[in-house]
């Protein structure tokens, strides 16, 4: 592959993956809301599940050593295809089925040039606020119980 | 010999639905759901995810509901659960370095990259009773500061940049990673196996055993170097998109300890260590496994195994809760058969001293 092609490639994968990550973390209300406000439905076909499963998460000896299974989490999966022959796939922590067979229709429609804009606008861009205004506030909060050592001067001199 | 009994069934479909009225209790007051549980009991959620060795929230309160609080109860219910799921695949390993940290301390270092950071913890709580949560008072929102974007770096990595700590542990590049719901527990067995094993294993017994580390049954002069709790990015493998994407975050709760020190002819005298890593908010537990990790490498850096903490068949086959239970609950099921021919045995054993008295022989010789 050309360099250039390369680049684009890499590109592409990074924003399916970013696109993968926020829509894992979906909430119901936010799926539902993008889904109300897509001016055109598209025709869906279920190829997999949705369906729960298991995924082995693992951990690492000491923190960065050899991988170690630490136990599992239940996944929730789903691939559907448009009419036009583009394939969504969904895959989020948890059981919410119906959750992710619309994340697998977000998907597909984040692929598509003429929809891309609509899922970023409507469902990614506000569950990626979302997630800063709840990771800021967390660290706020925690960073209020960091302790502040001071030094007792103790003694006469 | 089996004997086929049959009974009991309207006796135990009656028993089962006097379990659903007690689990209920008091209909005048509201039934408490799974969304309280989740929120407000959320650290026995935690531990049974971590016992049960499955992360689901909602799953695991709904066992703790089912099992009116029995935490065992409630971690056989998420095991046997699981059992009907399929297994999609392995994660990619959690790195905690890049954890979204809630609470992160250290014992050894007071001034360390990232600071001291408290969080919701019950340390310096005078534990004494708060009649206010008797009823349902209002409760402030936290304080919130400015959070800095230091890197809150392991200590671990601190004590490794001077060479004074052993690295991470590692495995030769063509070691898979042992799974213990695979494949038959065997000995002697690697660390990550027993690292898994630790992490599903009972808080109760493992904190006992740590325990006994302290004093003085294998002692190992620990310190914790850290502790760290907060949400990780949870990354698989998707064969269709040829690349790992995040599945969501998921809390965990790891624990470095740093342990005295191992040094040989060749390398310098360094910290040794032990690791904990558990499911959810649980630094009990991490310290426990941390402890006990250690303690089980005895062989490994040359110690003399003299205490059960450092007994590697005897810890992980002990301490898994769902098993021990079992085997120990299954004793009050019939075993009428069992139990008569034992009754028949000291029944003659009777018979024959009596005989033996009676035609003067020694007692001894007819009980021998």
């Amino acid at each position: 592959m050309d360099p250039a092609k390369q680049i684009e490639a890499s590109e592409e994968t990074a924003g399916r993956r970013r696109a993968a990550s926020l829509l894992a973390r979906a909430k119901t209300v936010e799926l539902n809301t993008a889904w109300e406000e897509l001016p055109t439905k598209p025709d869906v076909k279920p190829v997999r599940g949705p369906e729960t499963g298991l995924v082995m998460v693992r951990g690492r000896i000491g923190g960065g050593g050899a991988p170690f299974n630490l136990g599992e989490a239940t996944v929730t999966r789903a691939t559907v295809l448009l009419a036009s022959g583009t394939a969504g796939h969904a895959q989020a922590l948890g059981t919410d089925k119906e959750n992710v067979r619309l994340a697998a229709v977000f998907d597909a429609l984040w692929q598509e040039a003429e929809t891309r804009a609509f899922v970023e606008a409507a469902l990614l861009a506000p569950i990626e606020t979302r997630i800063a205004a709840e990771d800021r506030q967390k660290a706020e909060e925690t960073a209020a119980t960091r302790v502040d050592f001071f030094t007792m001067v103790r003694g006469e001199d | 010999m089996y004997v086929a009994v049959k009974g009991g069934e309207a006796a135990i479909n009656n028993a089962h639905e006097l379990l659903a009225d007690r689990r209920r209790g008091d209909r005048s007051l509201p039934s408490v759901t799974i969304g309280q549980i989740i929120e407000q009991l959320g650290l026995a959620v935690d531990r049974v995810m971590a016992e049960a060795s499955l992360y689901d929230r909602a799953l695991a309160a709904l066992a703790v509901r089912q099992s009116r609080g029995d935490l065992i109860e409630a971690i056989f219910l998420l095991r046997a659960y699981r059992t009907t799921l399929p297994r999609f695949g392995a994660s990619v390993p959690l790195d905690t370095a890049t954890m979204k940290v809630e609470r992160r301390i250290s014992a050894t270092y007071k001034d360390l990259p990232g600071g001291q950071l408290l969080g919701p913890t019950f340390d310096y709580t005078h534990r004494l009773l708060d009649p206010s949560l008797l009823t349902d008072e209002p409760v402030d929102e936290p304080k919130r500061k400015d959070a800095s974007d230091e890197r809150i770096m392991r200590v671990s990595d601190i004590l490794a940049h001077e060479g004074l700590i052993e690295p991470d542990g590692e495995f030769p590049a063509d070691h898979l990673a042992g799974d213990l719901t695979r494949e038959p527990m065997e000995f002697p067995m690697s660390r990550d196996l027993r690292l898994q094993a630790l992490a599903r294993g009972d808080e109760g017994f493992l904190l006992a055993l740590g325990y006994s580390t302290q004093r003085g049954y294998g002692r190992n002069h620990p310190f914790v170097g850290e502790i760290r709790i907060g949400e990780v990015e949870v990354e698989m493998e998707v064969a269709e998109l040829g690349f790992a994407v995040s599945l969501g975050r998921i809390r965990v709760t790891e624990c470095q300890m740093v342990n005295q020190f191992k040094g040989s002819s060749k390398a310098p005298p360094q910290f040794t260590r032990g690791y904990g890593l558990v499911f959810g908010q649980s630094e009990r537990k991490a310290m426990s496994m941390s402890l006990v990790d250690r303690a089980l490498r005895a062989e490994e850096l040359g110690e003399d195994i003299t205490a059960p903490a450092q007994d590697e068949e005897f810890v992980i086959s002990h301490s898994d809760n769902v098993q021990a239970t079992g085997f120990v609950e299954h004793l009050k099921l019939p075993h009428y058969v069992d139990f008569q021919a034992e009754l028949a045995l000291v029944r003659k054993m009777r018979a024959d001293i009596e005989a033996a008295r009676n035609s003067g022989k020694d007692l001894q010789e007819a009980a021998e």
